[in-house]
């Protein structure tokens, strides 16, 4: 099991800062270079192919129209690719632990999602939400999605997964699109009970005009801007942060040792005092956290929220987790990264190039699908998972 | 743990010897009655139509010859049901519906129950089936190849057999890429064919227009009707002589599904399926070609769904992608596991429940509901339990896992297996649970 692959050997206490910090920041240095990589990649890729097909368009240079929304593109993977990273988080470590895909973990991200707005209705109904600094805002809401959602991890653990565990894999897997369905529905009764609506709105403070990076000049003098969304960036941010503390807990505090003792031997784990049960516990409440905070940065940066928005992302999270290697925590996050990047130049760039005749929107659904599958058939271990022989 | 079997209930006396003969006769006898004398669409009638399917289960369990149950059991789907559904079209359709999905229930079993790949794509053969014919049936064939003109509905027979080899076809091509995954990610990759094939069908309508996108395809083609008909029931009108017409093809598609089930079940290929189910490696070992039967598997799951594909679309006359999206193929899978994954009359059983509780309960309640609140009961306005499809699948599937994975009516291996691993692991239970055998 990947978790496990770097250091186990010395206990946390012993460790020197160097490898501590290494532990913590070497994932986020993989995460940075592919971010760099598939972004590099991608627009060598596009602007190539963008080229080769200049002839077949007359009216517009599609060289020129390729690069000048290319900058755009590239913020538009970035967000993307952290909303997959943190979903596919969740994914990963139960997966590590109790190899089990669970499957509600995008409900999860979608409670998380309502929470917050129910939150910001909460704050806007009794006219405090134009009162608290933004940032502010951000970080109570983040932290009481975080809570919504890791309890409701935990409780889906005891009451639908724990019972199951020693069942053939199928069974909990059905009981777990149980849930996912269930939870659906659930909000959906909720969110109507309560008055939040099926489109639920998610009122957040004024975040200010959106960040003007830079302006690029196209071809008939005038000039492009290039614009960052504060609430993108502050997706980003966060997610980073999220990314440094997930780090920090799983491989430099006691807490993550016994995580990755779990997910390594889950008997001799328990021969060594470590209360297995509970540490599963714990884990479902870290991912259903992650996945909670994930869905409260979706629902500030969208601005409306429904039941349904927590099935796709789930499963393309789900395919990031598998790109990267499942149950591999750097690999979950390159793996959204590398996926995030690949719908947004499939979205952007699809109808460009081919003038239209497929909407890029729609087969950038099909692109993650296809990833899954290709992945799955010739490198099903992913890009940083290590070949596992299948257990008899 | 074995409550299904009823000799210990206190109706043992009724359910075999010959008071059995007479119990079983007197309560469809009754219950066809009560049927047939109140054919209004009401709440009434919503009970005696279940007790009157009840019966059919009572039929199954009785022991009383086999010859007899035939008879009966012949008796209720060809005399009774049609003769119900000249004088109210809203239950004959419901039977429409329940055959068409006990027989895609059977063929979701073949591939989950036999040899346990979990499939959660099912719906996308069923697709492949409805729109070979919606394309090939109406105008739309010309928006592909220009000039071309729709096929005679005469060739509807023809174009079932079609669906079969497409379907298969489908299936196997589906099948190929996913045959080396380990049973959870099958179950994932699939549900993502699923999407792939309903997205498809919402954006092929660029840059050829194949599927008409979103809108979907309108008056498709139905089989012309024999003209015989017209002189065994003269007194009924064209409608009512198409609502029996289908059914009579529904429940004909089902018989042969049946048959077609029960025979491979028993058959060598069906030996093979469950040796893979049971254990991948010691099959292997045995000889049992692997990947040649995990496709058949695939084929012979996705062909059923093509036929009836090809059937649903010309009895709906109208096809658009939403009708095939997940959700339709989570409910397919309900069925197959509340009645109990492998076992045929289990499926047709989970089949026939769920389609009732989906279009004929949940609904009924619903106005039933609204009748209450017309005389001035307050029910808020939120509380319509016919839009809470998916929580009812959702909780459907989790109580059934947790309480009884093996089904209503389980198969015989599969509850030997259920049993078995609940007794090896009672006493790990005792230490916290937390250890798995390797």
């Amino acid at each position: 099991m990947a978790i496990a692959a770097d250091a186990l050997p010395a206990p946390a206490s012993r460790r020197t800062l160097r490898m501590t910090l290494a532990g913590v920041f070497g994932p986020l240095g993989q995460v940075f270079i592919f971010v760099v990589g598939s972004a590099i990649v991608l627009s060598v890729i596009t602007v190539l192919v963008a080229f080769l097909l200049r002839g077949t368009r007359t009216n517009v240079d599609l060289v020129q129209a390729t690069l000048t929304i290319l900058p755009q593109v590239i913020v538009d993977g970035l967000v993307r690719g952290f909303l997959f990273a943190t979903i596919a988080l969740g994914y990963t470590m139960v997966y590590g632990v109790l190899e089990f895909i669970n499957f509600a973990h995008g409900e999860i991200f979608m409670v998380g999602a309502f929470s917050g707005a129910a939150l910001g209705t909460v704050l806007a109904a009794s006219g405090m939400l134009n009162a608290i600094p933004p940032l502010l805002f951000v970080l109570i809401a983040v932290i009481v999605g975080m809570l919504v959602s890791g309890m409701l991890a935990m409780t889906i653990e005891r009451v639908a997964y724990r019972p199951l565990r020693n069942a053939p894999r199928l069974v909990p897997l059905i009981s777990a699109i149980g849930v996912s369905l269930l939870l659906q529905d659930g909000m959906r009764l909720i969110a109507n009970v309560t008055g939040l609506g099926f489109n639920a709105r998610f009122p957040t403070p004024n975040f200010g005009p959106p960040l003007q990076l830079a302006q690029i000049p196209a071809a008939d003098g005038r000039t492009i801007p290039l614009i960052l969304d504060v609430r993108a960036l502050i997706f980003i941010v966060a997610a980073t942060l999220m990314l440094i503390g997930l780090n920090y807990l799983v491989n430099a505090t006691k807490l993550g040792t016994a995580i990755r003792a779990v997910a390594q031997d889950r008997p001799t784990a328990s021969l060594m005092g470590i209360n297995v049960n509970q540490i599963i516990a714990l884990t479902f409440l870290i991912g259903g956290a992650l996945g909670g905070a994930a869905g409260v940065l979706f629902g500030i940066r969208v601005g409306t929220v429904n039941p349904y928005i927590g099935f796709l992302p789930g499963l393309k999270a789900f395919t990031a987790a598998v790109l990267g290697g499942i149950g591999n925590i750097p690999g979950a996050m390159v793996g959204g990264i590398v996926l995030g990047f690949l719908e947004a130049f499939v979205a952007s760039y699809l109808s460009l190039l081919t003038g239209g005749a497929f909407s890029g929107a729609s087969y950038a659904d099909i692109v993650a699908f296809a990833i899954l599958i290709l992945i799955l058939i010739f490198r099903p271990s992913g890009l940083l998972g290590e070949a596992v022989a299948q257990k008899v | 743990m074995s409550t299904n079997s009823l000799p210990h209930s206190p109706f043992a006396a009724l359910n075999r010897g010959p008071l059995a003969y007479v119990a079983l006769t007197a309560y469809i006898a009754v219950t066809s009655i009560l049927m047939l004398t109140n054919t209004r669409t009401s709440l009434g009638t919503d009970v005696s139509f279940v007790l009157f399917l009840l019966g059919f289960l009572l039929l199954y369990r009785a022991r009383v010859s086999n010859g007899y149950k035939l008879a009966l059991g012949a008796i209720m789907l060809i005399g009774v049901v049609p003769y119900f559904g000249t004088m109210n079209a809203y239950y004959i359709e419901l039977a429409i519906q329940a055959g068409i999905f006990v027989a895609l229930a059977l063929g979701l079993n073949v591939v989950v129950g036999f040899a346990g790949l979990l499939d959660l794509g099912y719906v996308a053969f069923f697709a492949v089936g409805a729109y070979l014919w919606g394309i090939f049936s109406t105008d739309q064939i010309a928006q592909i190849s220009p000039g071309a003109s729709p096929v005679s509905p005469q060739l509807f027979y023809l174009f079932m057999a079609l669906g079969l080899f497409v379907g298969a076809f489908f299936g196997v091509l589906l099948g190929l890429p996913v045959l080396r995954l380990r049973g959870d990610y099958l179950a994932i990759v699939t549900l993502g064919l699923g999407e792939v094939i309903r997205v498809l069908a919402v954006n092929l309508d660029r840059p050829i227009n194949i599927t008409n996108g979103s809108q979907g395809i309108k008056s498709i083609a139905r089989p012309p009707l024999p003209d015989f008909l017209y002189a065994i029931f003269p007194g009924l009108d064209n409608p009512q002589l198409y609502q029996l017409f289908i059914y009579a093809l529904a429940l004909l598609v089902v018989g042969i599904t049946v048959l077609t089930v029960f025979r491979l079940k028993n058959s060598r290929i069906g030996r093979a399926w469950e040796a893979i189910r049971e254990d991948e490696t010691a099959a292997i070992a045995m000889g049992v070609p692997l990947v040649r039967m995990k496709l058949m598997a695939f084929a012979v799951g996705a062909s059923f769904a093509g036929v009836m594909g090809v059937l649903f679309a010309a009895k709906q006359q109208f096809i658009n992608p939403p009708t095939f999206d997940l959700i339709r193929s989570i409910g397919i899978l309900a069925m197959v596991i509340l009645g109990g994954m492998g076992s045929i009359p289990g499926v047709i059983l989970g089949g026939v429940l769920v389609t009732l509780l989906d279009l004929q309960i949940l609904p009924r309640i619903a106005t039933e509901l609204g009748a209450l609140k017309r005389q001035g009961i307050v029910i808020p306005d939120w509380f319509d339990p016919a839009q809470y499809q998916r929580a009812l699948f959702g909780l459907l599937l989790i109580l059934m896992m947790i309480f009884r994975p093996e089904g209503i009516l389980p198969d015989q291996r599969r509850r030997e297996e259920a049993h078995e691993t609940a007794v090896q692991e009672a006493p790990e239970e005792a230490e916290a649970g937390e250890v798995k055998p390797v």
